[in-house]
């Protein structure tokens, strides 16, 4: 992670000063909220001289991070500042009447100073690491099907980078943990395969490139391992192998496998499988072992698992009539909340907010959703149709 | 406990009705792929084997993929690598599939037999089944989906006679439609697999 900081930081760092002595970090309040799934009401805040980029900015960070903007009056924060060539801002809790924040960043965009008041906001209010400032992966395909190009963006779409120029077929990009590098699956050599792709240096190699099925790669917390889907045993399987390649093993069985995801010790492989007739999600030892059944009941044919990076949740698309993004408790102490139409969850390094692609006519668009208040946004949006966003943790 | 209570007797009443319909549940017959061999391994070492990436902050693209650098070793196929794709040949009897399934239907088996027959007659000639689905699904499901159809096509040709070595799979999961459309019609089309004929370099 430290790596990861360091090479952002050179790309764009945000310099932050205090403007009040007053402000110090040491006096947050944490917002005492009760969060439920989807039924969490969301905080309210007032926005005032913010008018261009910086507005904008304010608005979708904090939207899918469980705020919501509204009158003075029926605020409880007031945000205040400006955006008028550099970014200004100060946080004031009406009920307290305290200023919990008050700071000038210069430096890197606006849109970037921005992000770090959103970031900051969200620290002073929650406790918790904002995700302003945070990248996705994913791909992009001009048709809605066929060939598409790998992209790496801002978490909230903007500054899109196109990484790859195939012209192939590509699919489920993973970040590697703290490092700007991608594994994903990749049809260039007229197979699916599974590349390694540093975006410091541009060089890639191929990590699986068995007959048959290479896909879904899923980065192991600690970077070590990848799990993915091969069918060189005949049948497509979840198989484990090291970070380059090397000492491969199948870890399931089942007819119908699918999209492996790590527990964040790296201990279990979440996927989804079929058992007894009835698609199910499953865990197995990530080094082999007995696979456990969980309780998906409520939302059917579960697919695409993701676990959050602080162990307590799995999200995953539940096929009903559409598809729909559901949220359950790792320890089954509840069923799954069906939280919004979409596709392919992955969650913020803070475990609040998942990055999902969902429909909007025939293409699909990337979007952002606060899992405990279910309010989204989408993302800047990209010409063609966008899919499997991987959030870079 | 009390989801045991309820799935046990449920599990049983299961069992007790397959035993006396005698429907049991087959597991797939499954091949091991021929050709199976271990990827270029730490493409730092070994020099890469796929060339030119994009960087972040780049230009935003690379160059193509640069196959004979490095050894440039294909994608396990080595049997198959170079073998010219005649995908006229057999299109008359691609094999179509029930929704979300990759059982192969019994109205299916001449096509099935035509294939093993044009495969039996040429014997320097090897197989390509591509897998497909409709858009129905999510990606990776599909992508995995795809390559069961390709399978279980590549099995029903084994209990022909065809050498599964003489066969490769692939799957588009939902990226190669043959109809783009998206009623019944479409989605019927396109759960599919399509055999391509191989034919060795002349």
């Amino acid at each position: 992670m430290k790596k990861l900081f360091y090479t952002l930081a050179a790309v764009g760092f945000v310099i932050v000063t205090a403007n009040s002595a007053r402000s110090q970090e040491d006096v947050v309040d944490i917002h005492k909220q009760i969060e439920t799934l989807g039924n969490t009401k969301p905080i309210p805040v007032a926005l005032s001289g913010f008018t261009g980029e910086g507005a904008e900015v304010l608005k979708f960070d904090l939207t899918v991070q469980g705020f919501s903007f509204v009158a003075p009056d029926a605020a409880q924060y007031l945000i205040s500042g400006s955006d008028a060539g550099v970014v200004t801002g100060s946080l004031t809790d009406k009920f307290a009447k305290r200023v919990l924040l008050s700071r000038s960043y210069n430096g890197a965009s606006l849109r970037r100073q921005a992000h770090a008041f959103a970031d900051d906001i969200v620290f002073a209010i929650t406790g918790k690491k904002g995700i302003g400032q945070t990248k996705i992966a994913y791909k992009s395909q001009p048709a809605g099907y066929g060939v598409g190009e790998i992209y790496v963006s801002d978490f909230d779409g903007a500054n899109a980078q196109r990484i790859t120029k195939d012209n192939a077929i590509v699919a489920k990009p993973a970040w590697a943990p703290g490092k700007l590098a991608l594994y994903y699956t990749s049809y260039a050599l007229d197979n699916p395969d599974i590349f390694y792709h540093s975006l410091t240096t541009g060089q890639r190699s191929k990590i699986a490139a068995y007959s048959g099925l290479n896909t879904s790669a899923a980065v192991s917390p600690d970077g070590s391992k990848i799990a993915m889907v091969l069918s060189k045993s005949g049948s497509a399987n979840i198989w484990v192998c090291n970070a380059d390649g090397s000492n491969l093993k199948q870890i399931s069985h089942g007819d119908e496998d699918s999209s492996p995801t790590w527990s964040p010790d790296g201990s279990w492989i979440c996927f989804a499988t079929k058992h007894s007739e009835r698609r199910r999600l499953a865990k197995v030892p990530a080094g082999g072992g007995t696979v456990q059944y969980l309780n998906t009941t409520g939302a059917p044919n579960p697919t695409e698992p993701d676990w959050s990076p602080d162990g307590k949740w799995i999200a995953f698309t539940s096929q009903m009539h559409d598809f729909n993004l559901c949220v359950m408790p790792v320890d089954g102490t509840n069923t799954p909340a069906v939280l919004v139409e979409g596709q392919n969850p992955s969650w913020s390094p803070n475990s609040r907010t998942l990055v999902f692609n969902r429909s909007m006519g025939y293409r699909q668009v990337l979007s952002v959703l606060d899992v405990f208040t279910k309010q989204y946004k989408d993302c800047a949006r990209a010409t063609g149709s966008s899919s499997q966003p991987a959030w870079a943790k | 406990m009390k989801m045991n209570q309820i799935v046990f007797p449920l599990a049983l009443a299961l069992a007790a009705t397959l035993a006396t319909t005698g429907c049991k549940h087959t597991p797939m017959k499954v091949t091991p792929i021929y050709g199976s061999q271990a990827p270029n391994v730490g493409g730092e070492n070994g020099g890469p084997t796929i060339g030119g990436g994009g960087v972040m902050g780049g230009d935003g693209g690379g160059t193509g993929i640069n196959t004979s650098q490095g050894g440039g070793n294909t994608t396990g196929l080595d049997e198959f690598e170079g073998m010219i794709k005649d995908p006229a040949a057999l299109a008359a009897h691609t094999i179509h599939f029930a929704f979300d399934s990759a059982a192969i239907k019994k109205s299916e088996d001449s096509n099935v037999s035509a294939v093993a027959s044009a495969l039996s007659g040429s014997a320097n000639d090897k197989l390509l089944i591509e897998g497909n689905c409709d858009e129905r699904g999510t990606e990776e499901y599909n992508r995995a989906l795809g390559e069961r159809r390709a399978l279980a096509a590549r099995e029903a040709l084994a209990k022909r006679g065809v050498s599964p070595d003489r066969i490769r799979t692939i799957s588009y999961g939902k990226d190669k439609p043959t109809d783009p459309g998206h009623d019944d019609a479409a989605w019927s089309k396109n759960r599919r697999a399509d055999f391509i004929l191989l034919h060795p370099k002349p």
